[in-house]
């Protein structure tokens, strides 16, 4: 993909020499597209550096975009991808604007109609096609990233270990159990009792609208592992059509203790703790 | 091949776990406290495990045997300090130390057996 010094301008030269003006016109095309929601300058700054990065491929088809001379490119169109997902850009409009440059550029080869220059265009349509296919499959991964984020985030938030009285946590568990849900809340309810010293736990599932096998399996386990570190564990707050689902399933709770409320459950563990709670008789 | 001290209190033997546990260290700990429990007719031992953080099968089973072989010199057995992880583990190995009682901590596990020597006595 040489071209003859002399028969023909090579495309990389040409773009060179007319950074200037395409720089600006692309800035232009792409601004009119955001319709201001990004300014001249801060896309100049990022086209700028797209460009520099982009200037020694432009020889290439794209086909090769994995390979070592692509790395800067790359990271460069993975940051500005991150950054516009992040400021609430739509891939279209991420994808669009290394797309434009394919017009600007177009536009400074119409009056040549050397085949050679064709036929470097045409190569360099490629790249960018595969450019910008790269900034959607990055728009992809940073949403993924986010959602990830977002589902641990919301992992640790529901699954509060409260210290009810001296001696007694307390796990009200509210939504769907699943097993990596179930999973959390054994850790972090057997690392609670390790650090409050407590000797009672109360797992209240008022909040629990199903149970599966597999949940009561591990709610099971939290039992006996609590047991083994020389912990007692209560549960309470079992729906109706809860208790008629485990019933029908067959599950076992064994010498686990069951209680209807978390009042109730409170009660016992206080009582096990050897507190009495007396009402006073000044009413 | 290093041996784990086993520790006399009142009528109480303690037997600290320091060491990262190997089978050999695990059989020695096995005969060395039967002799100690018949030579010192203590009613009690208690196993702290709150330095360990890796167990197995055998380790898991060496509880077991340890309550097993006290109960045959009347003496209780009491684990204390197992750790989350540990507890885990134990769990998902499918042993449930039945018979083998557990407490939270030390101070915990020699008011346990405190209690269950008081009820023998009287």
């Amino acid at each position: 993909m040489t071209v003859d010094a002399g028969r023909a301008q090579n495309l990389t030269d040409l773009m060179r020499d007319s950074a200037e003006p395409l720089i600006d016109e692309w800035v232009g095309v792409v601004a009119a597209l955001l319709r201001g929601r990004s300014t001249k300058t801060e896309l100049e700054a990022d086209f700028r550096e797209f460009f520099a990065a982009l200037l020694p491929v432009v020889g290439s088809d794209g086909k090769d975009i994995g390979g070592p001379e692509f790395t800067d490119l790359r990271a460069f169109l993975e940051e500005y991808s991150r950054s516009r997902v992040r400021a609430g850009f739509t891939p279209t409009e991420t994808a669009s604007s290394v797309f434009s440059l394919k017009r600007v550029v177009f536009d400074l080869t119409e009056s040549s109609d050397d085949p050679q220059m064709f036929r470097q265009l045409m190569a360099f349509s490629g790249l960018l096609d595969a450019l910008g296919l790269l900034t959607f499959e990055s728009f992809a991964r940073v949403r993924e990233e986010i959602i990830r984020e977002q589902s641990e985030q919301l992992l640790e938030l529901t699954t509060p270990v409260v210290k009810v009285w001296e001696g007694v946590l307390a796990v009200p568990l509210v939504g769907t159990l699943d097993s990596a849900r179930t999973q959390v809340v054994m850790e972090k309810l057997l690392e609670a009792l390790v650090e409050t010293g407590s000797e009672h736990a109360i797992i209240d599932i008022t909040g629990v609208f199903a149970v599966d096998t597999q949940v009561a399996q591990h709610l099971l386990k939290t039992v006996v592992a609590a047991r083994l570190m020389g912990a007692e564990c209560i549960v309470s707050g079992i729906r109706p059509q809860i208790a008629q689902t485990i019933v029908a399933l067959g599950i076992e709770f064994g010498d686990i203790v069951t209680k209807a409320s978390l009042a109730d459950a409170l009660r016992h563990a206080l009582r096990r703790e050897g507190v009495d709670v007396v009402r006073s008789e000044i009413a | 091949m290093e041996r784990v001290p086993i520790l006399k209190i009142g009528g109480l033997l303690l037997v600290s776990i320091q060491i990262d546990l190997q089978d050999q260290s695990v059989l020695a700990l096995q005969e060395d406290l039967a002799e100690k429990i018949s030579a010192t007719g203590a009613h009690g031992v208690i196993i702290d495990i709150s330095a360990v953080e890796i167990v197995d099968s055998f380790i898991g089973r060496m509880f077991a045997t340890i309550a097993g072989i006290s109960r045959l010199f009347d003496a209780d057995t009491v684990v204390v300090g197992m750790r989350p992880a540990v507890a885990i583990t134990l769990v998902e190995l499918g042993l449930t130390l039945g018979g083998v009682r557990t407490a939270l901590d030390l101070e915990r596990g020699m008011k346990i057996l405190g209690q269950l020597g008081r009820g023998r006595d009287s």
